[in-house]
């Protein structure tokens, strides 16, 4: 990427975050918002560095690593509709999580590893499921799987939330519409300590991800270990959907539409791809949420509602453009 | 010296006959080997199986004298380039950023491409006639244009042994030859062919040798002339055929019309 490039998507990031930082329930000028953070005894020193800072980074977190997510697997299954809702993935969390929530056996950091259970289990199940047809992998069966176990895991969900009595699950159901409404320090300190690894792990493999694009033969022979990139592939972005899905529940289509925006910017190489992914979808998710607390004030909007409204005709699109 | 050798393969797909049953082949630097044969007579599979794709269940393959079993994956792309059949494409690349794939086993995960590499592919384009082409997406090439920086990235792999499996389906006369002759010319450089086609002329004319497949055994083995006869042939693809001779004395095949043959 060019340095006038690098330097405009720096500047989109720095853009979004203030704006995330200034909007809310109570506005704030980017004065304001600038003393807060410096100065402790600021007037709005407790709104920016306790409720707005952790939740715009949080945001910003999640939504690059949703979008990273999205690029991955559209590279491994040759689709650029694939997304870790779209797939099942964010569903299985999900359930994860409620399943966990309702034993009332989870503390904030053990969340996560249910829901990475239950993500894992929709991979496998979704996998299992499109292999129906044969030994070969049809990418669209794979989709509808993908939408079908997502939809068995919601249904399972809810009927958890209706039939237990804990309070804590009853208030999943609006944390499982997709909101940073709860994010704190803690939360974003679990994301990231769940998050690095898979992230790392994702942006070493760009180059492989370059090759699996091309179809399982053509990235054999020229070298990649199928195999062992599949597997990382899946078991890292169901890690990353799984923080998520812990820390601001069910959010779809960010792994959608930002690698499909950030393709028609950039070149198709991962290694400049997701760099750029990462930033888009972390700015798209942190204005999603401006959107979601601001439209509607005082009342809040879950953003995976706003994600969607988004994401769906973003979708049509591109399922015009796949069947064209 | 032998870059690429099959010992007695068998292999067998879930519990049907064997796809391969004891075949056996090679080919050494410089030299071009032809595998034909019917629909279904297991060339693909041998592909599959040279590349390292599908274990067999008896025999070995060796590249460069090492047996496949013992080549790490990116280590093997370095000397062995594999063109398979079809390829779809999802994210179109550039021509230029296509062949430079052919480096990614050379590459460390965060190593950008050195000038050896650029090198490479510079190279590969030059010889594959696709240079002027570098800057446009894949998604805009024609089918010859496209086969042509297929093969340019397979040879920016700088392997020592090259697999091309049917090349030139859906080439029209042009396109065909001049992939055949770039595929000749690669050969004489030194490297080792193995080119599945169903061109029996064009096998006859521009390979060394001819392994002749049928039902997954080998029906015949060696220079044109000696595998391409009229008797051998008629049996393997269950049609009447005549074999004459071009000026060069490479056999030709002219599949006949029923009346023509005097038999069905």
């Amino acid at each position: 990427m060019s340095a006038a490039r690098t330097a405009a998507l720096f500047g989109v990031v720095a853009a979004s975050l203030a704006v995330g930082l200034a909007a809310g329930t109570v506005p704030l000028g980017l004065g304001e918002v600038w003393a807060g953070l410096r100065s402790a005894d600021a007037p709005a020193s407790v709104i920016v560095r306790e409720l707005r800072l952790p939740r715009v980074l949080l945001a910003f977190l999640v939504g690059g690593s949703l979008a990273v997510c999205g690029a991955a697997l559209q590279a491994m299954i040759r689709n650029p509709l694939a997304e870790p809702y779209l797939l099942g993935l964010s569903g299985g969390a999900g359930l994860g999580a409620v399943v966990a929530l309702a034993s009332r056996a989870a503390g904030p950091w053990a969340v996560p590893v249910a829901a990475f259970a239950g993500a894992l289990a929709a991979v496998a199940l979704v996998y299992r499921l499109s292999l129906v047809a044969g030994r070969r992998l049809d990418p669209r069966i794979l989709l509808l799987s993908g939408v079908v176990v997502g939809a068995f895991a919601g249904a399972l969900m809810s009927a958890i939330i209706v039939l237990s009595d804990a309070p804590t699950v009853r208030n999943a159901f609006l944390w499982l519409l997709g909101g940073f409404g709860a994010a704190s320090w803690q939360a974003l300190a679990v994301f990231a300590a769940y998050a690095a690894l898979p992230l790392a792990a994702i942006g070493l493999s760009a180059r492989s991800l370059d090759l699996v694009a091309l179809g399982d033969e053509p990235a054999h022979h020229l070298g990649a270990d199928v195999e062992r990139i599949r597997r990382l592939v899946y078991l890292c972005t169901a890690l990353l959907t799984a923080a998520s899905v812990a820390v601001c529940g069910i959010i779809g289509f960010v792994g959608l539409v930002v690698p499909h925006a950030a393709r028609t910017l950039a070149r198709p190489l991962h290694r400049t791809l997701l760099p750029l992914v990462f930033a888009g979808g972390g700015s798209f998710l942190v204005l999603a949420d401006v959107v979601s607390r601001t439209v509607a004030r005082p009342l809040e909007l879950p953003v995976g509602v706003v994600t969607a409204l988004v994401g769906v005709p973003v979708f049509a699109l591109l399922l015009r453009r796949s069947v064209a | 010296m032998t870059l690429l050798e099959a010992r007695d393969l068998l292999v067998r797909y879930r519990g049907g006959p064997p796809a391969l049953d004891g075949v056996t082949c090679a080919a050494r630097g410089g030299e071009l080997l032809a595998v034909v044969g019917p629909n279904g007579s297991g060339k693909t599979t041998l592909v599959r199986v040279v590349s390292g794709l599908l274990r067999p269940e008896r025999g070995e393959v060796t590249v460069d004298g090492r047996s496949l079993a013992r080549w790490r994956r990116g280590e093997l792309a370095g000397v062995l380039a594999v063109v398979p059949q079809g390829e779809t494409v999802t994210f179109p690349l550039r021509v230029d950023e296509t062949v430079m794939l052919g480096r990614y086993a050379r590459l460390g995960p965060l190593a950008a491409p050195g000038s050896a590499d650029h090198a490479a592919v510079n190279e590969a384009l030059a010889r594959c006639d696709v240079a002027d082409l570098a800057g446009r997406t894949i998604d805009t090439l024609s089918g010859g244009e496209w086969q042509r920086v297929r093969l340019a990235r397979a040879l920016a792999q700088q392997p020592r042994v090259l697999v091309l499996d049917e090349p030139t389906t859906s080439l029209d006369i042009r396109h065909e030859m001049e992939l055949f002759e770039l595929v000749r010319r690669l050969v004489d450089a030194g490297l080792a062919g193995l080119v599945i086609t169903h061109h029996l002329n064009l096998a006859a004319r521009y390979a060394d040798r001819i392994l002749l497949l049928s039902r997954g055994r080998v029906a015949g083995e060696g220079r044109p002339g000696d595998v391409l006869r009229a008797d051998t042939l008629r049996a393997v693809f269950d049609w009447p055929l005549a074999v004459t001779a071009w000026s060069d004395g490479s056999p030709q095949v002219v599949p006949l019309r029923p009346h023509e043959s005097g038999e069905r």
